[in-house]
């Protein structure tokens, strides 16, 4: 198959151009510098390193596993090569200030662009853009000298960095956490303790890693509140930039994955001879929110490239259903006639057709949340309000919905391929394994369901709900108007109601101080909220595809496709909420009921 | 010493080409379209060239419709320091392609001029030595090596028989084989200021040439689907079949 199919880039330019209009925000003055020209080019130019360098190694990173050699973590070679490609590109430094030599791209335009290294090679892509947040974090929270030392090489592609945040006994629960920093004449602090799956931990890709630490000040309180933030480098860096000593990070062993396979993932342990320097990063006891002020933007990314692998998943098993024959119609007996292409059965077609409702309504959500980010750039106090309120909401939605269903489209992909993809002789078993990482880190989907009814969905008197209840009902007055969606859009009017009375079910039972009991069927309540926001971006792309059609464009099969995708969604998927709803907003208690003994 | 590059859009190469259903052409609609990949080593090539201190400036050219701005700009991202955009909403054939050259080759007076071999989208392949025969300049076609000292080039050409190295005295035509060298990839910085670099346009019209399209389009059709193949026993039953069907 040619390579460069494999990423739809006529369905991102359609939702990034047609549908969300992105260049819109070169009116905002940090983007004026740019038009849909320079961020056609962008990403055009990912798209190109991400199939010449990050795809081919794929299946071969996978083979051949990280390994330690005298402490040392071994790569093979492909990885340093693209990863070099992607820095000496500057994709480093792409959301980065101009001031700074970087490209000062929209959030969407990037995540666009890192959306296409993550189809072609979620691992090896985690090298370089988990530096890349570490230098997003040191932007705004780290000193000058701080950013001088530490950020800008980071942005100049000859570091790279790591988040320390969980430990053998503490991962989703960073309260627990006990590495300690104790305080040195100098200013800076001693660190001691163990951090575990540490992505990127060690390698020697660049000079130097920069770890971002999170750990306790010796008498800091307990729990969360007693948290800070540190920077350890791997090797101590000298006043002039250049490189001293060893600092005292050890590995102390890999992680041996189901997926992903190629980023390496390591156990470290930081002062195991007592002389691990740390240097705290702002204002001491700060460290959870600091990180927390990056953790949307990351969990957008988690979301992003959990679909970007459903997206691979998608045109792989497209493309064998077109080229492999087997079988006959059910009403056709002869067996002198030729076999079919897969395509051909009904079944096949619908798990293609469920594949593209998934992964192209996935990634409109995605865009869409990213552009929320882009948004407080907007000089409108409102816009940039709503749209604060409005990513709060749907990031949680973003990492959890996403990731749940891009595996769901993995899933059907090997089944499209059958035996052949259940085997290591095709790609989408791999794509599986991969993926199946993402309903798991940067906070579990469980995790995520308790964000999103304990806290987002209630806030402020649940005000970022009503934003995006006007919203939506405003696509669907568009929507209306248009006949062949009119019934659409009224269906999707009845699942807000529907969304509206479950929240206040919810909100009734909280009130009541039934806390666990209401948030129970947390699981079910994200499953109900996002096929309600991912119908509205269908309903969205079947309105800009119906104008298109009416306006007589010539690609019209590619605009059909929209329009049909969109029904389906509409008729297979969007009527499932009903069935969460009512777990939901009757607080259905199987499960919650279910003791230890009897299972 | 400067070095005008031809810099074709095309479809990409990695697209399936989809003959319209009226067979009036290809679909062009909703498809990706880049740089021809000759041109793109053409014009690498003229980069190192540049780099090596041989070549101050290098003007990348295109002939083709309005929306071949953006285009031009990624050849001028990739380094090229000027881009000449010579404007017209019809497809042109190499005759007419060489003559538009030579009227840019009048204006810019290159010291050499790189174009692609041929380019993929009508794989033509005589653009280049049409230039060189109008101009009255030596040509070098199917480069795969390029070295430069004085007003002399030397360059290795990839022919049927291997490998022929040849001598020409400059200002030249040379055109690109695939193995001369591999196309650099931009940088992001360089895409924003490729915006202010001078990007000049032309319409065809003003140049004053004289249409050489003298071949007429028909119709297009997708080759015909391969048909199934036959298994043979042995060698005997092969060369009978073949004899039967008369091919031996």
């Amino acid at each position: 198959m040619e390579s460069r199919q494999l990423i739809d880039r006529r369905h991102l330019d359609f939702v990034l151009d047609e549908v969300l209009g992105v260049d819109d925000l070169c009116r905002y003055a940090r983007f004026a510098e740019h038009s849909r020209e320079t961020f056609g080019a962008a990403l055009s130019l990912a798209q190109q390193i991400a199939l010449d360098k990050f795809l081919p190694h794929n299946r071969k990173s996978d083979l051949n596993e990280p390994h330690m050699v005298d402490g040392k973590v071994v790569l093979i070679a492909e990885i340093g090569e693209a990863v070099a490609a992607f820095c000496e590109a500057g994709f480093s430094a792409v959301l980065a200030d101009a001031g700074r030599g970087g490209m000062q791209l929209p959030f969407v335009v990037a995540a666009a662009a890192d959306g296409m290294f993550c189809s072609a090679n979620a691992a090896t892509i985690a090298y370089p853009t988990l530096a890349r947040a570490a230098a997003n974090l040191l932007e705004v929270y780290a000193s000058e000298e701080q950013k001088r030392l530490y950020m800008q090489p980071i942005l100049e592609g000859r570091y790279f960095g790591t988040m320390c945040l969980s430990e053998p006994q503490a991962g989703s629960s960073l309260a627990d956490l006990k590495t300690t920093a104790s305080p040195r004449d100098d200013g800076s602090y001693a660190i001691s303790g163990a951090k575990m799956w540490i992505s990127a931990g060690d390698h020697e890709l660049g000079e130097n890693i920069v770890h971002l630490v999170l750990a306790r000040i010796e008498g800091a309180p307990a729990g969360v509140r007693g948290i800070s933030l540190f920077i350890v480098p791997r090797w101590r860096v000298n006043a002039d930039g250049s490189r001293g000593a060893r600092n005292d990070v050890t590995l102390a062993g890999l992680n041996h994955k189901m997926g992903q396979r190629g980023s390496v993932n390591t156990f470290l342990k930081f002062g195991e001879s007592g002389d691990c320097a740390g240097y705290l990063v702002g204002t001491a006891h700060q460290g959870l929110a600091q990180m927390f002020h990056m953790m949307n933007e990351e969990r957008i990314g988690v979301g992003l490239s959990a679909i970007q692998q459903a997206a691979i998943g998608y045109q792989y098993s497209l493309d064998y259903a077109r080229e492999r024959r087997q079988g006959r119609h059910p009403d056709q007996k002869d067996p002198s006639t030729p076999a079919l292409a897969l395509i051909e059965h009904a079944d096949v077609r619908r798990m293609l057709l469920q594949q593209k409702c998934y992964v192209e309504g996935g990634q409109m959500l995605a865009y869409d949340a990213a552009l929320l980010v882009d948004r407080q750039h907007d000089p409108d106090d409102s816009v940039r309000r709503d749209s604060a309120a409005l990513l709060e909401l749907l990031t949680p939605i973003v990492k959890a919905w996403l990731s749940d269903y891009a595996l769901r489209a993995n899933d059907l992909a090997i089944q499209i391929f059958g035996g052949y993809g259940y085997t290591r002789d095709y790609p989408v078993e791999q794509c599986y394994r991969d993926n199946r990482i993402n309903p798991i880190h940067e906070g579990t989907n469980g995790i995520q369901a308790l964000d999103l009814l304990g806290r987002k969905a209630l806030m402020h008197d649940g005000a970022a709900l009503k934003i995006l209840a006007a919203r939506i009902a405003a696509s669907c007055a568009e929507a209306a108007a248009i006949a062949e969606l009119a019934p659409l859009s009224r269906q999707l009017g009845q699942a807000l109601v529907l969304v509206r009375d479950t929240t206040q079910a919810v909100a009734a039972r909280l009130g009541q101080g039934e806390v666990r009991l209401a948030l129970a069927n947390a699981g079910h309540y994200l499953h109900l909220l996002g096929h309600v926001v991912v119908a509205w971006g269908w309903l969205r792309m079947a309105v800009t595809a119906q104008r298109a059609l009416a306006a007589g464009n010539a690609d019209s099969a590619f605009y059909q496709g929209k329009v049909q995708a969109c029904r389906h969604f509409f008729a297979a998927e969007l009527p499932q909420v009903e069935l969460a709803a009512k777990l939901v907003a009757s607080a259905e208690a199987s499960a919650y009921d279910m003791r230890d003994s009897w299972f | 010493m400067k070095i005008l590059v031809g810099y074709k859009r095309v479809v990409d190469y990695n697209v399936r080409i989809q003959v319209k259903p009226d067979g009036s052409g290809v679909v062009t609609e909703g498809v990706k379209l880049s740089a021809n990949p000759f041109d793109e080593i053409a014009l690498e090539e003229a980069l190192r060239l540049r780099e090596k201190g041989i070549a101050t400036d290098v003007v990348v050219a295109t002939i083709g419709p309005a929306d071949c701005q953006a285009h031009l700009r990624n050849g001028l991202a990739m380094g090229a320091n000027r881009a000449i955009h010579v404007v017209t909403s019809e497809a042109i054939q190499p005759l007419t392609a060489a003559r538009t050259l030579l009227k840019l080759i009048e204006k810019e007076q290159p010291d050499l001029v790189i174009l692609g071999k041929q380019a993929i989208d009508d794989d033509c392949n005589q653009t280049g030595q049409m230039l060189a025969a109008l101009w009255n300049r030596p040509q070098a076609t199917f480069a795969s090596k390029v070295e430069i000292s004085g007003s002399t080039a030397k360059v290795t050409r990839e022919v049927d028989a291997g490998l022929e190295t040849i001598e020409i005295d400059l200002p030249a035509v040379i055109t690109t084989d695939l193995r001369l060298n591999e196309p650099r990839f931009t940088k992001l910085p360089d895409i924003m200021k490729a915006k202010s670099k001078p990007l000049e346009s032309i319409p065809l019209e003003s140049l004053g040439v004289e249409s050489g399209d003298s071949l007429k389009t028909t119709a297009y059709a997708a080759p015909p689907k391969r048909s199934k193949g036959v298994m043979v026993k042995d060698v005997a039953e092969l060369v009978a079949l073949l004899k039967t069907k008369g091919l031996v």
